[in-house]
């Protein structure tokens, strides 16, 4: 065991580590690690933290991992450089996750058992509950500072400047100057032990860069709720459930500011929390009849309770927005853990011959975006839209380009007629008529005029005036020409996204959503060990052009996504209709997000088998 | 059966004052059972939008599954309507709504949709007092899957379909569960007295909050027999009633007078005004308590207690809970509700 360490024990390595948090949940350690993130973020650096969290209150494991990487892949990494480690219940798990020659920082108020020590890492002890005491009256203070005192240590160890760090704490306590003080104290408390008592800086360290320019660190939900706000949504409804909440919440919180009235203070936006999600999904579905745009967040189990709603705003085709952030499947599953695990039970939610838009950001900025594409898609195809994020992109901070808007840009709220359109003498006007031949019809919005354009909206069958039918050919008529529909929103959903400019070879490889930070860093991994692999990071279903040439122009295509079954493969068979043989499945469904790492093993495990078999 | 009404219009029929003619309320032509006291609610639906002078597209007409909720293709052709799934119609009429206030929000259920599947909905649109009128076409069984009993049918009620057997459970009373939550409009009528109804309809349309009326209204075919406490004979025998309503519209004065201490008028948000008289003894409209305890010891005497039973004239509904503006919501366009310039700037700076 070594209780510190010097230069000449390991390479020095900048900017390009993995840290750890262990800590126990409800005890204030969030605000210490999210300042140490956000360190390293000010510092011009490129980092992503990763926040794996239990489905608790109070007392039981969570951790922080920040992973920094000048070269700026901000996928999640295996192998823990250095662990904070301050939770007994999970001490010895953190100890062994550990990569040999890392750095422990453990609390050495009490003495160290010997089944914790390890002789391939460095162990450095800091008496952090001791010093807090020593400092601190409150019991609550103690706990709460403890966490700034290893703040402050690991900004000595690391080499932060503790300046960054500072400014941090008073832009945070703004509002509570009284709080500034105290946080100084339990920082330099920390940072000064490690100075007298440990070697600083480690080896492993942080060096000021300025390689962020004017990037954002921010949520998905958090964007996501900010894009429904510019993209016009005035209402939304929803029942809380881990981890969509927040998108609810950043709704609101931007909504109060900047969506009211400024002489009267009333409110743009209505905001409801419904009794469950199929309430959400109803008010959203009455909304968007009434020409209102709305939207409802939530996750697979509340999608998997808005079934049959969804099908309704399907058949009676009336627009509607989901925001699904995925979480760990099936049941209750892991609700504080990721997974791409509702692409299928998306496409096809509810009952009958349904298909769904999906929309698939990757970045908070694309969650912004597709926010406000979302409902233009909704009234423009007078469906229901999917906006399908995940539990990493939502609730972990990434750092993606600014948000930006543009002020003159319209609302595209599709085929709706106005008094004037309906007064036409010459107007036959059936609401399930097809005038365009693009399967899309135009509605009328209750309200418009005293005697024409009402009809009785229904998720029965009905003929193309909305009359009641049980006519056989007049239904199929019907939902051939949702097909029609369906295949007008394949040439207007956003296109995939290549990596390259041509095509370089038989391999391809297919990913979406978060599973594209690990797929991008896997790619240039495996171009260094010469696997040349073409890349598409699909954005949307149903299918464009584009994706099926891809997968056409190639031998075989790896298709690597966060579920069990390998959904986007079994949608890209069942919609294109291509051989299951050479769509490869390279899938992490852990509920941790996915490595680069796990990719290249998987991709390199198959084409040598191949190759052997060959 | 001919689904076809006949387009000729005399001259000489008389129109209300936005200029409507009587049939321009009706909608197509039923196909519900003859006799169905749902078809006698829809007439009276008719009545009431026609004497309310309610323009047919100022009014969405919202229902969710059963016999009940196809009416609405029955009355109203020209208004827009949506029939949409079983119970969760106080959702949609929710976000329809939030989207704009200015409509006449009219939602038809039934007993299962409501005191069934749709009990949760039910329960919360009345907590969030939205402003519509909530109507319960109650025959205390499922027509449409061929009279199983529903969650209203009395206890010892004998309906056709059940072989012989009573209803071993006790049913739920909508009305007192109604006022139990506080709904600030609450009726009760039978299908068979339209002059009941149609001023108990203006009223509730016109109350400015959630108004609910449970409509006791006979199935013919599954439970009218004898036994069933819900058939047109025993509801007929076992009425009780709070009080006779007149409902004045806002622009005209209460004409006729009553003798002090039996009558009682009450002004609504939208100024118009409720006379009522021939007030039941131990019984005030706007008093919740004794609501509560008419409504019970009428249930006590095995009777139906119809009528008025409870309004608050200071409702406030969910718009102004919400505090949303005037305009209503679905017709703001890009400007109003562009944030303004520099202020995604702002937000962006605070996530550096």
């Amino acid at each position: 065991m070594k209780e510190a360490t010097t230069e000449k024990d390991t390479e020095i390595s900048v900017n390009d580590f993995v840290i750890r948090f262990a800590n126990v949940n409800g005890t204030g350690s969030a605000s210490a690690n999210g300042l140490f993130a956000k360190a390293i973020f000010r510092s011009g650096v490129p980092m992503s933290p990763k926040n794996i969290f239990p489905s608790n209150i109070q007392g039981l494991p969570t951790w922080y991992e920040v992973r920094v990487s000048e070269k700026g892949y901000l996928g999640r990494r295996e192998g823990i450089d250095i662990l904070v480690g301050v939770n007994p219940q999970s001490f010895k798990d953190d100890v062994e996750s550990l990569v040999t020659g890392g750095f422990l920082i453990y609390d050495s108020s009490r003495q160290l058992h010997s089944e914790f020590l390890r002789e391939d890492i460095h162990m450095m002890g800091i008496p952090m509950m001791r010093l807090s005491m020593e400092h601190f009256e409150v019991p609550r203070h103690q706990q709460l500072f403890k966490n700034i005192i290893y703040l402050g240590a690991t900004v000595a160890l690391l080499d932060i400047d503790i300046q960054v760090v500072r400014t941090l704490i008073e832009e945070q306590f703004a509002k509570k100057p009284k709080l500034i003080p105290p946080n100084f104290k339990a920082l330099d408390i920390g940072f000064n032990f490690a100075k007298e008592n440990l070697t600083c800086p480690l080896p492993i360290r942080l060096e000021k860069r300025d390689l962020l320019e004017d990037k954002i660190l921010i949520e998905g939900n958090e964007a996501t709720g900010l894009g429904m706000i510019y993209g016009g949504a005035t209402m939304m409804a929803w029942y809380p459930i881990t981890p969509s909440t927040s998108v609810a919440k950043a709704y609101e919180n931007h909504a109060s500011k900047i969506l009211v009235e400024k002489q009267t203070g009333k409110k743009k936006f209505a905001f409801v929390q419904a009794e469950d999600e199929l309430a959400a999904i109803g008010m959203v579905i009455g909304a968007g009849w009434n020409g209102t745009r709305a939207f409802t967040s939530t996750s697979g189990a509340g999608v998997s309770l808005m079934n049959e709603f969804i099908g309704l705003s399907y058949f009676a085709e009336v627009p509607a927005t989901i925001v699904n952030v995925q979480r760990g499947g099936p049941s209750t599953g892991m609700p504080t853990r990721t997974q791409q695990g509702d692409m299928m039970s998306s496409a096809y939610a509810s009952h009958g011959d349904t298909k769904h838009i999906l929309l698939i950001p990757c970045t908070p900025k694309e969650c912004f975006e597709m926010a406000s594409l979302a409902l233009d898609m909704a009234d423009r195809f007078q469906t229901l839209i999917f906006l399908m994020s995940d539990l990493d992109l939502g609730m972990n901070e990434h750092i993606c380009e600014p948000l930006e808007w543009d002020k003159n840009r319209k609302f595209n709220r599709g085929k709706v007629l106005d008094a004037n359109d309906l007064e036409k003498s010459d107007l036959d006007w059936g609401r399930y008529l097809d005038v365009d031949g693009d399967g899309i019809c135009y509605r009328t919005i209750p309200g418009t005029h005293p005697s024409k354009g009402g009809y009785f909206t229904r998720g029965t069958s009905r003929d193309e005036y909305a009359k009641y039918t049980e006519k056989g050919e007049v239904y199929q008529r019907n939902v051939d020409r949702l097909t029609v529909k369906w295949n007008t929103a394949k040439n207007e959903v956003p296109k995939p996204e290549f990596y390259q400019n041509k095509n370089k070879g038989e391999l391809g490889m297919v990913f979406y959503g978060t599973t594209t930070y690990a797929a991008t860093e896997a790619m240039e991994m495996m171009e260094e060990k010469g696997i040349i692999i073409d890349s598409m990071r699909v954005r949307a279903f149903p299918f464009g052009q584009e994706v099926e040439q891809f997968i056409e122009d190639h031998k075989e295509v790896f298709i690597i996504e966060q579920n069990k079954e390998g959904q986007m493969r079994t949608l890209i068979i069942n919609e294109l209709e291509f051989s299951p043989k050479k769509l490869i499945k390279v899938l992490n469904y852990n509920g941790y997000p996915i490595t680069a790492d796990h990719i290249v093993e998987k991709i390199e495990e198959h084409l040598s088998i191949r190759d052997l078999l060959n | 059966m001919s689904y076809i009404k006949p387009s000729f219009v005399h001259p000489a029929l008389p129109r209300n004052k936005v200029g409507y003619l009587k049939r321009d309320y009706e909608g197509t032509i039923s196909t519900l059972c003859a006799g169905c006291g749902h078809d006698s609610i829809s007439a009276s639906i008719v009545e009431a939008c026609y004497e309310l002078n309610i323009e047919p597209h100022h009014l969405a007409k919202l229902s969710g599954i059963g016999c009940s909720s196809k009416t609405p293709a029955y009355f109203l052709s020209n208004s827009h309507g949506f029939n949409s799934v079983h119970g969760r119609m106080p959702s949609i009429a929710t976000g329809a709504n939030l989207g704009n206030k200015d409509l006449i929000y009219l939602g038809v259920s039934g007993d299962g949709d409501t005191a069934s599947i749709g009990m949760g909905q039910f329960v919360h649109v009345i907590r969030r007092n939205l402003n519509m009128t909530y109507i319960v076409m109650n025959n205390g069984c499922y027509g449409l899957t061929k009279g199983q009993d529903s969650a209203t049918a009395d206890f010892g009620s004998m309906s056709k379909s059940g072989g012989g057997v009573s209803t071993p459970f006790q049913a739920i009373d909508l009305a007192g569960m109604a006022l139990e939550l506080n709904a600030t409009f609450v009726a009760r009528s039978f299908s068979g007295d339209k002059d009941q109804l149609v001023p108990l309809l203006k009223a509730a349309m016109s109350h400015q909050g959630f108004a609910f009326i449970d409509v006791i209204s006979p199935c013919v075919t599954f439970n009218n027999n004898k036994g069933s406490t819900k058939a047109y004979d025993y509801v007929r025998d076992h009425i009780e009633v709070t009080g006779a309503l007149d409902f004045v519209p806002k622009e005209e004065e209460i004409t006729v007078s009553y003798e002090a201490g039996c009558s009682k008028t009450i002004e609504l948000f939208d100024k118009t005004k409720l006379n009522l008289h021939k007030l039941a003894k131990d019984w005030n409209p706007t008093d919740i308590y004794s609501a509560k305890a008419k409504l019970e010891a009428t249930k006590r005497q095995g009777n139906y207690l119809t009528g008025l039973i409870y309004v608050n004239p200071e409702s406030k509904d969910l718009h102004r809970i919400l505090d949303t503006v005037d305009k209503p919501l679905n017709q703001l366009n890009e400007a109003e509700l562009y944030p303004g310039d520099g202020v995604l700037d702002g937000i962006n700076a605070g996530f550096r």
